[in-house]
């Protein structure tokens, strides 16, 4: 039933503190922290997604705070076929923060890239809300990308907003236009130790 | 309780909250933070304004010591002055090798901007050298992938020929006559077998007196023979290695041929996308760990105590508020970074080196259509004492647009004429299409740092490998540390999920 397993990269963007850590942690752990740490600490988390004929596994990564400055390395864009674009449902500087992102990623970022943006933080009382849903999804529209309401904190379309993005990548694993290389692996515990 | 709560979820948006039994926060204006007593007058306070390391310059040492460093609990903060990862040893898309080199806008023929990565610096990486053991110590390995190196080359009497790579090539190659190939075969079995701690291998020869030289003449050598085996498998850059104990160069031609049986095709590797990944590899590995990074942050000064000691950084940036530039300061207890950022009393010269970077729209000549190659021109082959390096790639590593390859020809000045010293390579190019000359001054620091605090890098050398760029590092992560750094590979550190 579970069918193939298909990998792919995907980058979580936005602005600081807007919850892209609890996304992921919510998503992979299922765990919620108020005061999550700014960054997970690891490399990247993998998680996976059921959908009819196959799984898709992802390879998350996170910013690991380098989006502070705004000094994310071309290393993290490059290879990506998925991104999510975090904001902040009651900060509208996120919102714009957000919307740079995206321009960006359509700059830096693979061609064919599947974007999400999500507005997280859905949880909190509407008073507190600055971004309007009808907004936001207009520009998800305009710009052809997802566009979900989100709260690492209660759980609310976390699990969809990966599914949503798992069924627009693509079927195949697409032809690689691009030259690919081997990744180095600890020399086996054996005759020389020179290497 | 519970539908008063719900009730006001549902309020628009416009309505106050509860009153909550908390005081209300003043209105509008946040209270001024409080300016730490060593923020210099004019100055706001940079990022977290203290540290335990602040370190200048994002290219590839001061990025794996920033990753190591905070991987040891350290804070660090590390900036670069301008746009990008990698500092000397970046890999530039076209626009930023275009502006680098004040060349105008690069011309339709070459493609996408995003299809460059053309490496400042040409080196390869050895297979088995000690830039692999750091990348898989710290399992940055896990971020890059790597392409092996076609082949290296070797001039001969003005011809390119192929360092064999295999006993067939050896058996093969025109680089030797039929008993030399003999000689040379009973050479390397001694080199493959010779232990620096097993006496039984040394065939009562002490390489720690005997020279390179005489050791070649035992096994009956000849010169030429000498010449291709010190500079195109030790990689020795010169001759002088000929009269000095043998040692050192044997184990560099240990290393050569343990890279070269690991992968077959050459003893090079080289990763996708160009060096420049190998910074941001451990840059990342950095920020994991909760180093903050800048770039575009002009480092104007690092400053001094009265006793001469750095206790921080100046720096003109972008103000994250405001969008403005402004000056900032930043304090810690060391300053670690690349020679271009600190006083000149502190660095000095070791000499220069001129480099090419060369587009082409077809492989090397004579290389067999090589994809990505080496060649490299014994300085003695021309008339002179350095090296002559020709590093060439291709769209097989993603470094240029698919038909387009980048040759870089390089080596250490000797004359006042340095662009004429690159000819011997660029001859062996065949049609260039675009051309950029460079030459760069080479530093190393004047002091250990230990009383001034500041840890300097040297730059990078004219070699075409990175071997002595990580004893650079190693002595600098001593200096800062107090310790050697153990490159033995660590599992357990930092596993995945």
């Amino acid at each position: 039933m579970s069918g193939s397993v298909r990998h792919f990269k995907l980058v979580l963007l936005g602005d600081t503190a807007v919850g892209k850590s609890c996304l992921v942690v919510r998503f992979v752990r299922d765990e919620f922290f108020e005061f999550q740490e700014p960054t997970i600490g690891a490399a990247f988390l993998t998680q996976s997604v059921q959908l009819d004929s196959s799984v898709v596994k992802f390879e998350i990564w996170d910013t690991a705070g380098q989006e502070r400055y705004r000094s994310l390395a071309p290393m993290y864009y490059r290879g990506a076929s998925a991104a999510i674009v975090v904001f902040d449902l009651s900060n509208k500087e996120s919102y714009n923060g957000a919307k740079s992102w995206v321009k960006e990623l359509m700059r830096r970022g693979d061609p064919n890239v599947v974007i999400a943006l999500a507005g997280n933080k859905a949880d909190l009382p509407a008073s507190q809300r600055k971004v309007e849903t009808e907004e936001a999804q207009a520009y998800a529209e305009e710009n052809n990308i997802l566009y979900l309401e989100t709260s690492a904190k209660n759980a609310s379309n976390v699990k969809n907003l990966f599914v949503e993005i798992a069924k627009k990548l693509p079927q195949q694993a697409m032809q690689q236009e691009r030259e690919q290389g081997f990744t180095i692996s600890p020399p086996k515990q054996e005759k020389k130790s020179c290497c | 309780m519970a539908d008063f709560e719900e009730k006001l979820a549902d309020t628009p948006a416009e309505a106050e909250p509860a009153p909550s039994s908390e005081p209300e926060p003043e209105p509008e204006k946040e209270p001024e933070p409080e300016k730490p007593s060593w923020l210099p007058e004019g100055c706001n306070q940079l990022a977290d304004g203290e540290y335990d390391a602040i370190v200048l310059g994002t290219g590839l040492k001061e990025c794996i010591m920033s990753g190591l460093l905070s991987t040891q609990g350290l804070k660090v903060l590390h900036l670069d002055r301008y746009n990008y990862y990698g500092a000397e040893c970046a890999s530039l898309n076209l626009s930023n090798l275009y502006s680098k080199f004040q060349a105008g806008d690069p011309p339709q023929y070459l493609g996408s901007n995003r299809d460059y990565n053309v490496d400042l610096i040409p080196k390869f990486i050895m297979a088995c050298g000690n830039l692999t053991k750091m990348l898989l110590h710290t399992k940055v390995t896990r971020y890059l992938e790597f392409k092996s190196i076609d082949a290296s080359f070797v001039v001969q009497n003005n011809k390119v020929l192929k360092v064999p790579a295999t006993p067939q090539e050896a058996l093969s190659s025109s680089l030797m006559g039929i008993f030399e190939k003999r000689r040379f075969r009973s050479f390397l079995i001694y080199i493959n077998e010779y232990n620096p701690s097993d006496p039984t291998t040394f065939k009562n020869k002490d390489l720690t007196s005997m020279t390179m030289r005489q050791l070649y003449v035992s096994f009956g050598l000849c010169d030429a023979t000498h010449e291709f085996i010190s500079h195109a498998m030790c990689l020795e850059l010169n001759n002088d290695h000929l009269d000095s104990p043998a040692l050192p160069t044997v184990l560099r031609l240990q290393t050569y041929c343990t890279s070269l049986e690991t992968y077959g095709k050459s003893p090079y590797i080289y990763p996708m996308y160009g060096l420049g990944g190998l910074p941001e590899g451990f840059s990342r590995l950095c920020a994991i760990h909760g180093g903050t990074f800048m770039l575009n942050a002009d480092v104007k000064e690092v400053m001094f105590d009265d006793d001469g000691a750095a206790w921080g950084v100046k720096v003109d940036v972008d103000d994250m508020q405001t969008g403005k530039r402004e000056l900032q300061c930043a304090k810690a207890t060391m300053v670690i970074g690349d020679p271009s950022y600190f006083p000149s009393s502190k660095i000095r010269s070791t000499g220069q080196v001129v480099r090419s970077i060369c587009f082409l729209n077809h492989p090397l000549p004579s290389t067999n259509n090589s994809e990505s190659c080496q060649i490299i021109i014994p300085g003695p082959q021309v008339g002179r004492k350095n090296d002559v390096f020709v590093c060439c790639l291709s769209s097989q590593q993603n470094v240029v647009a698919k038909g387009i390859y980048v040759a870089i020809v390089s080596t250490k000045v000797e004359t006042s004429d340095p662009a004429k010293e690159l000819i011997p390579g660029l001859r062996l190019l065949g049609q260039i299409l675009q051309r950029f000359d460079s030459v760069s001054e080479c530093y190393e620091p004047t002091g250990d740092g230990l009383s001034d605090r500041c840890f300097i890098s040297s730059s990078f050398d004219g070699t075409s490998h990175f071997e002595a760029d990580c004893d650079d590092l190693l002595s600098l992560y001593k200096r800062v540390t107090g310790e050697e750094l153990d490159m033995n590979i660590d599992t357990s550190l930092e596993p995945d999920y």
